[in-house]
């Protein structure tokens, strides 16, 4: 599905990602760690196809197509959905006109008529549930007045309404409680599937033991020094990530 | 269409359908975003009778000989003209105006047969056809929306509706020239009793050469059970525009008026000075709301309607109340204050306001709230959009009188910005004359993120498309205050008028 050989990435002439290789099939839970500044969320920006970063080599093919050729809005519609560390607010836009907009661009891309209010009603709902979201929530601005954890909530809320191929949650875990890490990754795996792939990208081992991944990979220094099956994030959480430095080199 | 909408939905969903139904719209909106053209940039070929090009005393004798008018209107319009003579354009305002030729304009321009009033098909076929392509047929208007239309077609009132069901009422809704031939004494005791002949510039110019507009009165404790609409179009080339509006409201009445344009496309420049009065007795509200979209002029500035606007409510008895709403997204340069006189004790003045300009456009508008009653409330909510090369001014005053104990204002204005090679200014006047009473005054200036942009991008929402959600929530305290079909049009001039200004 997403295929990214030989990445590397600038921001402002500095690189970020140096040679970076990563395959995501179909089924597939990733999980990318590794501490601050690694790149980690330059990865989801890039793929996401967020301005200001400029690939100086290498490629990312999704579905075989070069994504680094598509505008940020087409691979939103080819279903690639990134979760956002820090969500913006958009105020006097409610998250239903949000989401009904969003949704019905996904269907005139794909030939469909814009869905119907009905069954629009229903995804919603079914969509609340999952991530224990209010109706006062969908009714406000988008992420305007949320707490920390709504806003991470209604990322996968999002990603429950838009039922992406590849869903990149960049840092999701970030700022939760317990109790509302346990309802985020209830909703993440609710929503896997043999079709779609996740990537969970996290600094620490906490959210992996709600999601378990498939593959575990430590991103240091711009580059995948170490991947692993969900072992890696255990023995991770004991050793921290001093003792790969030196594998790095 | 939009009254179906609705119906239909609010049995599908009982609880659910007004959120489903304004994102319905709102998307529907979003699908006729098209092109950046004018849409409205066609032009109807009906014989018109005109007057010859200048303005004189026998100019005005003119006007008032065609309308039939009678001794006292004539010597009101020379009146205001001896008084515009000695007058000076105002030079005040954040504008580049140029120099305009008034002896270069044609004053009086009608369309030669005034058809029946009895049904539309006496209507000329053609002004029909025109309306239809707005889509605001009166047929449409008519069956589905209840709005009593008064569809004023250059200068003359060729169509009004729903009599029947006003007159039951006691309410008066008709052209003015009908109003000083049918109802001269309430003309007589209103007209310019608000904004005087003299009160600057543009009014005297109107009160001299004014060729027509509405007249609207709801008689004591009538609350009127439709929204008054008028729809004006320019329509003729060289031909200035000079509305006059008045109405009344008598003791406990209420009425919501609604105003809406639309300008074919034109090389020249066209004046347009209209006068709108609004007279609130005891105990009376009006609510009078506008979406503006005169042609604004090509993408290079050139050509666009000059929108050069007197309006003033009198809050006249005590417990009134005058409410505009307008929503500006045309003319090439609008200079354009609708006020309030809050003269009754617990008088309300309130004014709700997006103003957009992009390209060339120049827009200084703002609000005048003049407390002189005890305990008088004021609101100025001004929602700015400057995108191209445009400027975009608020100015406000804020007036409290002495005896104007107890008062309030409180001011909101804010300005987005989108793009770098436009201007947002606020000119707020405070003027305070006693110490019981409180004015506040908020002010923001904001621009469009890149972060909120790739937000909506990622989620498959275009760039334009991302423009016209985030512009509609950052206008919805306005936008809100409209009539729903009238919120609607607001909502795509918005869109429209924004095509283009990103990326």
């Amino acid at each position: 599905m997403l295929n990214i050989k030989n990445l590397h990435v600038a921001i402002e002439g500095k690189e970020i990602i140096r040679g970076l290789n990563l395959e995501v099939k179909a089924g597939e839970v990733h999980a990318i760690m590794g501490p601050n500044g690694t790149g980690k969320s330059t990865l989801a920006a890039v793929v996401a196809g967020k301005e200001g970063y400029d690939v100086t080599q290498g490629e990312v093919l999704y579905h075989h197509k070069d994504l680094l050729e598509m505008a940020t809005e087409e691979r939103a519609l080819e279903g690639i959905f990134l979760g956002f560390q820090y969500p913006v607010e958009i105020p006097g836009v409610s998250m239903t006109n949000f989401m009904r907009t969003a949704l019905n661009e996904q269907r005139k891309y794909r030939g469909l008529d814009p869905i119907p209010p009905g069954e629009f009603l229903e995804r919603m709902e079914k969509a609340k549930k999952l991530v224990d979201i209010h109706d006062k929530l969908t009714n406000r601005s988008v992420n305007e007045g949320f707490s920390g954890g709504e806003k991470k909530r209604n990322e996968i809320f999002q990603m429950a309404m838009l039922e992406p191929t590849l869903a990149i949650l960049d840092e999701t875990d970030s700022g939760l409680d317990i109790d509302a890490l346990k309802v985020v990754a209830h909703g993440v795996n609710m929503l896997k599937s043999k079709d779609n792939a996740t990537i969970v990208i996290t600094h620490y081992q906490r959210l992996l033991e709600y999601i378990i991944p498939d593959f575990v990979h430590v991103l240091f220094d711009g580059k995948i020094v170490k991947s692993g099956g969900k072992e890696l994030a255990i023995e991770l959480e004991e050793k921290g990530y001093e003792w790969l430095k030196a594998e790095a080199v | 269409m939009l009254l179906i909408t609705f119906a239909g939905l609010f049995k599908i969903l009982p609880n659910k359908s007004e959120e489903i139904t304004m994102s319905d719209d709102k998307n529907n909106i979003l699908d006729e975003v098209t092109q950046g053209e004018y849409k409205y940039g066609f032009f109807t070929d009906i014989e018109m009778e005109t007057a010859p090009k200048g303005l004189d005393e026998g100019t005005i004798r003119f006007i008032s000989e065609k309308k039939k008018e009678p001794e006292w209107m004539l010597d009101f319009r020379l009146k205001a003209f001896e008084r515009w003579k000695t007058m000076k354009e105002p030079n005040w305002a954040h504008l580049n105006i140029p120099p305009i030729d008034y002896q270069n304009i044609i004053y009086y321009a009608a369309p030669k047969k005034k058809p029946q009033l009895d049904s539309l098909d006496d209507v000329d076929p053609e002004l029909l056809e025109t309306f239809n392509k707005l889509g605001i047929s009166l047929d449409e208007q008519k069956r589905l929306t209840g709005v009593a239309v008064d569809a004023v077609f250059d200068s003359v009132s060729v169509k009004t509706t729903f009599q029947d069901t006003l007159k039951k009422h006691g309410i008066v809704f008709c052209s003015f020239s009908e109003a000083v031939q049918n109802h001269p004494d309430l003309v007589k005791k209103y007209m310019g009793s608000v904004v005087p002949a003299g009160d600057n510039y543009f009014a005297a110019l109107n009160s001299a050469v004014f060729s027509d507009g509405s007249f609207c009165y709801i008689p004591p404790g009538v609350r009127c059970p439709v929204e008054l609409s008028t729809y004006f179009r320019i329509n003729s080339a060289g031909t200035g525009q000079f509305e006059r509006t008045l109405i009344v409201a008598d003791e406990g009445a209420y009425v919501s008026y609604l105003e809406g344009c639309t300008a074919p496309m034109r090389d020249e420049n066209q004046l347009h000075a209209a006068v709108v009065e609004i007279v609130a007795l005891k105990d009376a509200e009006v609510k009078y709301s506008t979406v503006q979209n005169w042609y604004p002029g090509d993408k290079n500035g050139k050509g666009g309607v000059y929108n050069f606007v007197t309006k003033r409510g009198m809050c006249k008895g005590n417990q009134s109340k005058i409410s505009w709403t307008q929503v500006e997204t045309g003319s090439a340069i609008t200079w354009k204050y609708p006020s309030c006189v809050l003269l009754g004790d617990n008088s309300i003045g309130e004014f709700y306001s997006v103003a957009v300009t992009n390209n060339h456009q120049q827009a200084d508008t703002g609000s005048k709230m003049t407390h002189i009653g005890k305990n008088t409330k004021s609101t100025i909510i001004s929602k700015g959009i400057s995108a191209g090369f445009s400027n975009n001014s608020y100015r406000g005053l804020v007036k409290i009188a002495r005896r104007a104990e107890n008062s309030r204002n409180f001011s909101q204005c804010d300005s987005l910005l989108l793009g770098d090679k436009c201007g947002a200014h606020t000119f707020p006047y405070i003027d305070t004359g006693n110490s019981s009473s409180i004015v506040e005054h908020e002010a923001t200036t904001s621009k469009i993120s890149d972060d909120q942009l790739f937000y909506c991008l990622q989620r498959g929402i275009d760039t334009e498309k991302a423009i016209g959600l985030i512009v509609n929530g950052y206008a919805k305290e306005v936008l809100k205050q409209l009539p729903m079909e009238f919120a609607v049009e607001a909502q795509k001039l918005l869109a429209v008028s924004l095509e283009g200004s990103v990326g």
